[in-house]
């Protein structure tokens, strides 16, 4: 089985640039830079159908065609590693145990894009993996992988690593760019989109940290190949991060469309033996799917969303029998609800209400036109908003009322949960 | 630019590219709702009220922030825009109080106005509602933080439009607040804007809050009455009978949707305790109140001695700039029909070398509203931000544009916009400063300066100035003004010269900041010792410091605080205290009793029709908009009821229309034929080397310029308002062992202010700063003289 990512790291001692370099490492940065033209490395991208890692499976190399050609004065590349959305934990094991892949992908983009420079923008609450990146950095710099005239070529490119503050909107692009200029995480309308008005107001291509940690593989053997280890339109491999109620949690690189049902088994399966009940397929901005519609669903972007739900980030929260639907909303529902940034009316207004509802559900207080008003209000949110996170505030919601609505009703008629026994067995 | 075509509600139309769809709908004169959007700020797009169907999008989209594309087909008020409207409205309300019985934006509200179309009956939110903490803003801005629907405009306002950020978005999400800074208040000289701007109840007039609801209030138009821009605004009334409000009435070409806080909230001194609001003449020694008959028979009379037994050389007026034109014309007339020439309004004027080679009315030389489009201009003498606030944020619009801002002044100037280059030394070095710039232009143009200049040619031109020359060199439309603080210059003719030769040679135009509402409109009126109403030129009577340095026996003074207003405070009151007689026409009392021999009320500017011409030559009449509070009158009634009594011809007017047609019957194309900056010949100039330690800087504080604007309590107890220091830099400090923050005395001629000294390197060594116009330094005396320092406890 091919790993695109993290092929060959298997443990603490992988991260270094001799241990990259003896895996293979910047043959893809030197075949670029030995004749290759931008548009031959965009071609190959595209080839690949390599789709955004970051949660939304946007094309990546039609992304990268985006951004202005003839333009006088910098350009930038910025890699999103600032993975907030609950459930995802994948890209700080890239950067933890491969980082050069991630700095080798960021200096192909720039060169295929024109950028002189670049930013890594980190989460804020992993220390330790920063300071590592700033150390991988300064291994590519003192071996001329990054800097002025890039492994004597024409080409030069320098990259900084950007400590976030941990506020999960600035894993949002704009959010992020904002941040980085040193101005609060928020929003900016689109359009104009950072492709012409980015980091600075300067033409910026933002990637998640897997997508161009995906980017020297694809060089190196091809955008065919990597198309191969998925399915069409899906192509490579890609990591979940597997959580919840499994027995082995943790992240797993797999081709893309290897069924779900292989994922969990690959994750030791249902902890305890316990009845699967629920899954988010793509981290917790996505809509929840009954478990027999996952064991019957493939981990890639297209089936994920013919079941009803989207691959997202890839975090596969996993639930079994004894978990409350409501009690499990309820928590997704304060996340949104203290992370909205405010700005706009919908998002700071709507995910409080909606908090509020659930709660009095969740304690006893339920009417049973609130699910009505959770739909509702869901509706009047998604896509109304300046950013996605509206929409990642609602798509639970909806998806919690709709495939769930009886254990709903049972909150509100019986004042209780009706897994409580199972809870409480669980307990015993 | 491309144009697009675009359909909004069936109906289509053209707009630029970079257009939007609320520009395409505003066009087409659609309304389409929002909170956040504003023609003049920057988009923000978070209210999401202004949500419209767009053909083929998959979702609503905000008609402010979505650019208008070719073939665009835009619904704003179909049930799907409308459900979408109505779903941000709900989401809009359900947080914000229902307190709009006693809320002051209550029938102006913009969210009260919508909820009536968009809002639901009864409300679906049964959770409890957010409240939020009210902020200290300060004297002017009265806070209701939960009402706030955080649209953002004000925060925009302030970065955008008054050049500082005062308020900004605190916190995140629900729990998200509008702020200052750390215990700030919000002390911009426009920061009342911030009011109008708010589209709910959450900033609103601290002065107004509570005294009247905004549908009891009459409307009239009216210009403000501060400074020379002229801004159009709408007096608010109660009862027929007390000014309540004073807002902007949106004039493109002058002031836009804006006004200063000066203009805004002067309208409290129109209720002062202080108003005159009957006759007072004087029965032995004891001031008592008296009839018109009586007090106007007792200035005639005076009038009538003097001028048989001295002559008529013997009287003499010092009149208010912001007087109206009719009231100046008359005054005016009135002397000279007595037979003298001694009229003058530029009471803060020292050097007065140009009205031997100045025929036309000096103006600013370049309409307002093409300011924006200046790429370099050079300012010389100007706090600008005081002087002018509203010129001000016509050049930061020039900035954003791309402009280069130059100034020459005696202290640096924080413009809150990026200044290119700043030439600063001592009130007597500006001269030689100026001089460099020309030299500078001149080498760069490659042109001989004029032989009449040579004698201020000494000194190489710095970096700075070379500097300054580039940038006006280099960018074709630029343009050179003069402020107050050149006007009031001792050296006022050499400025004004070598900028005039600056003009020459870089083909710019070029002009002075109008000081006072009607500056333009007095010369115009002949309220000037030089040139009588329609240019007339007579034998020059005395200006206004040759009244005071050569006294006169008697004298009208109109709409004036001689001891703050006057350049030599000291000299005025000294003359006008050895005058046999002094009339007062004045609104307020103020010190009137402590010169004046008869004291005759007048109406301030609302409570009288009028003309004012502004600094750009801009013919603006109003009307009244209340009755003149108690006995008071307008001062034009006055001056015609003398001409009467003093028995002189054509003194019939019944109106200020007849006044006007008197003067002329085309005011408009008189004013145009009559703008001029250009000189007939060189004036004397003055050369000469430093004044000695230390020079007085002497400035007018933004809120001490007329009796009117001192009067505002809430003005005054302003930051800006409240502030008044002597600053000196740190060498002169140290030189003098003095300390920031202690309490100095400042002593000039006999005079001593006491005041608290700011140690700002802003100010160049060997001057101080020294407010004048100011009730504690109206001891001092000369506004460019020098002053000496101490310690005081
Ligand atoms: C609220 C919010 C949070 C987001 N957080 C992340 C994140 O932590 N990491 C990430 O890569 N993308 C995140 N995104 C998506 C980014 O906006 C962006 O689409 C992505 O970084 C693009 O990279 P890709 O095309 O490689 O996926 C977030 C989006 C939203 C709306
Ligand atoms: S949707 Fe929420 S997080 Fe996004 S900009 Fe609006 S308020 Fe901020
Ligand atoms: S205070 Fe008024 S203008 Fe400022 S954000 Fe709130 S509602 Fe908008
Ligand atoms: S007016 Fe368009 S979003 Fe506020």
């Amino acid at each position: 089985m091919t790993q695109v990512i993290m092929g060959g790291c298997d443990g603490e001692n992988t991260w270094r640039l001799k241990d990259y370099v003896a895996r293979g490492g910047y043959e893809a940065l030197r075949k670029v830079l030995s004749g290759m033209t931008p548009d031959q490395v965009i071609t190959e991208v595209k080839t690949s159908a390599l789709r955004g890692r970051g949660g939304a499976g946007f094309p990546t190399g039609l992304k990268w065609t985006f951004m202005p050609k003839n333009y006088v004065g910098d350009k930038y590349v910025v890699c999103n590693s600032d993975e907030g959305e609950p459930g995802t934990f994948k890209d700080r094991d890239i950067l933890r145990y491969n980082p050069h892949a991630l700095i080798e992908g960021m200096i192909i983009a720039a060169f295929a894009m024109g950028a002189t420079r670049g930013y890594n923008y980190i989460h804020g609450e992993i220390w330790s993996v920063y300071e590592r990146c700033e150390e991988a950095i300064e291994e590519a710099r003192s071996a001329g992988f990054l800097g002025n005239n890039i492994l004597g070529s024409s080409f030069s490119f320098n990259l900084y690593n950007h400590h976030g503050y941990g506020a999960y909107i600035c894993g949002e692009e704009t959010a992020l760019l904002e941040s980085i200029e040193g101005k609060k995480g928020q929003p900016r309308y689109k359009p104009p989109f950072p492709a012409t008005y980015g980091l600075y107001g300067k033409p910026t291509t933002i990637n998640n940290t897997e997508t161009f940690a995906s980017v020297p593989w694809i060089i190196q053997h091809g955008g065919q190949a990597f198309l191969e280890i998925g399915r069409p339109n899906n192509g490579g491999s890609k990591m979940f991060s597997v959580s919840g109620h499994v027995n082995k949690p943790g992240n797993y690189e797999v081709p893309m469309g290897t069924p779900f049902a292989t994922l969990l088994e690959m994750a030791g399966g249902m902890r305890d033996g316990r009845a699967i009940k629920a899954v988010i397929p793509g981290g917790s901005s996505m809509p929840v799917l009954p478990g027999h519609i996952m064991m019957q669903t493939d981990m890639d972007y297209d089936s994920i969303a013919k079941a009803g739900s989207m691959l997202g980030s890839g975090a596969v929260i996993v639930m079994d029998d004894t978990t409350c639907m409501v009690g499990m909303l309820e928590r997704l529902a304060w996340f949104y609800h203290e992370e909205s940034c405010g700005q706009c009316t919908p998002c700071r207004e709507g995910t409080g209400w909606l908090y509020r509802i659930i709660h009095r559900i969740e304690h006893g207080q339920g009417r049973m036109e609130d699910l009505d008003l959770l739909l509702s209000l869901s509706d009047n949110i998604q896509g109304r908003t300046i950013c996605a996170l509206g929409d990642a505030a609602a798509m639970p919601v909806r998806s919690f009322v709709n495939h769930f609505r009886a254990e709903f009703e049972h909150h509100i008629t019986h004042k209780r949960c009706l897994v409580g026994s199972a809870h409480s067995e669980k307990a015993a | 630019m491309a144009l697009l075509n675009i359909e909004v509600d069936g109906q289509t139309t053209q707009v630029e590219s970079g257009r939007t769809v609320m520009d395409a709908a505003r066009q087409l004169g659609i309304k389409i709702p929002h909170f956040c959007y504003h023609r003049k700020l920057s988009i923000a797009a978070n209210c999401r009220m202004c949500l419209v169907q767009v053909e083929k999008a998959p979702k609503p989209l905000p008609a402010c922030a979505t650019p208008a594309a070719e073939g665009m087909k835009v619904s704003t008020h179909s049930e799907y825009a409308v459900n979408a409207q109505k779903a941000v409205m709900e989401f809009l309300l359900v947080n914000h109080p229902l307190d709009c019985p006693i809320c002051d934006q209550g029938g102006e509200c913009k969210l009260q106005d919508m909820s009536v179309g968009y809002g639901g009956g009864a409300s679906r939110f049964k959770e409890e509602k957010r409240v939020v903490a009210n902020k200290d803003l300060g004297p002017l801005i009265a806070t209701d933080m939960t009402r706030c629907i955080l649209c953002t405009r004000c925060v925009r306002f302030g970065q955008e439009i008054a050049g500082i950020m005062e308020l900004g978005v605190g916190g995140r999400g629900e729990h998200s607040e509008i702020l200052a800074f750390v215990d700030q208040t919000v002390d911009s000289e426009i920061s009342g804007n911030a009011i109008d701007l708010c589209p709910v109840g959450a900033l609103t007039s601290k002065p107004f809050r509570y005294s009247a609801r905004s549908w009891e209030l009459t409307q009239h138009d009216s210009i403000g009455a501060h400074d020379g821009l002229g801004s159009n605004v709408v007096v608010q009334v109660k009862q027929n009978t007390k000014v309540m409000r004073v807002l902007p009435n949106n004039n493109d070409d002058v002031n836009e949707c804006w006004l200063s806080d000066r203009d805004r909230f002067s309208y409290e001194g129109l209720n002062s305790a202080d108003r005159l609001t009957t006759p007072l003449i004087k029965e032995n020694g004891q001031w008592v109140e008296a009839t018109w008959v009586e007090a106007l028979q007792i200035v005639a009379d005076a009038f009538n001695k003097i001028k048989d037994v001295q002559g008529a050389d013997a009287l003499g007026a010092l009149v208010s700039p912001n007087s109206t034109l009719e009231e100046l014309y008359l005054a005016q007339k009135l002397l000279r029909d007595l037979g003298s020439h001694h009229i003058d309004h530029r009471v803060r004027q020292s050097d007065f070398s140009l009205d031997a080679v100045q025929t036309n009315i000096p103006w600013l030389g370049l309409p307002v509203a093409q300011w924006p489009e200046l790429k370099s201009c050079l300012i010389i003498g100007s706090s600008l931000r005081a002087e002018q606030p509203l010129l001000a944020v016509r050049l930061r619009e020039a900035v954003r544009n791309g402009a280069q801002i130059n100034l020459i002044n005696p202290f640096v100037d924080d413009l809150a916009m990026p200044v290119a280059h700043q030439l600063v030394g001592t009130p007597s070095q500006l001269p030689g400063l100026l001089a460099e710039v020309l030299q500078a232009v001149a080498a760069l143009q490659n042109v001989t300066v004029s032989a009449a200049l040579q004698p201020l040619m000494s000194h190489a031109p710095s970096a700075v100035a070379q500097g300054i020359a580039e940038s006006l060199v280099n960018n074709s439309s630029c343009a050179l003004f003069l402020g107050c603080l050149a006007q009031h210059h001792e050296a006022y003719g050499t400025l004004y010269a070598v900028t005039v030769e600056l003009a020459r040679i870089l083909k710019a135009p070029f002009g002075v900041l109008g000081e006072a509402a009607n500056s333009v409109g007095a010369v115009l009126a002949g309220a000037v010792p030089h040139r009588g109403p329609l240019g007339t030129h007579n034998a020059p009577g005395l200006d206004a410091q040759a009244m005071l340095s050569s006294p006169r026996k008697a004298y009208l003074v109109m709409g004036l605080e001689p001891e703050l207003d006057c350049a030599n405070p000291a000299a005025a009151l000294a003359a006008l205290k050895g005058a046999d007689f002094v009339v007062a026409l004045s609104a307020f009392r103020g010190q009137t009793p402590n010169w004046a021999s008869v004291i005759l009320p007048v109406a301030p500017f609302t409570e009288t029709a009028g003309t004012f011409i502004s600094m750009e030559g801009r013919v603006q009449s109003f009307k009244g908009a209340v009755a003149p509070q108690g006995q008071a009158r307008p001062a034009w009634k006055v001056l015609r009821v003398l001409g009467n009594l003093l028995e002189l011809q054509g003194y019939d007017f019944e109106s200020v229309d007849d006044i006007r047609a008197e003067l002329s019957h085309d005011l408009k194309a008189l004013t145009k034929n009559s703008l001029g900056n250009e000189l007939a010949a060189a004036p004397a100039l003055k050369v000469r080397a430093s004044l000695g330690t230390i020079e007085r800087i002497g400035e007018v504080p933004v809120y001490q310029t007329d009796a009117l604007v001192r009067r505002s309590p809430s003005l005054q107890a302003s930051r800006l308002g409240s502030t008044v220091e002597v600053q000196i830099n740190s060498a002169l400090a140290s030189r003098l062992n003095l300390k920031c923050g202690q309490n100095v005395r400042v002593r000039q001629g006999q005079g001593v202010a006491h005041l608290v000294l700011r140690v700002n390197d802003a100010v160049p060594d060997g001057s101080a700063r020294v407010p004048v116009g100011h009730p504690l330094t109206a001891q001092l005396n000369d506004a460019n003289g020098v002053v000496s320092l101490e310690g005081a406890s």
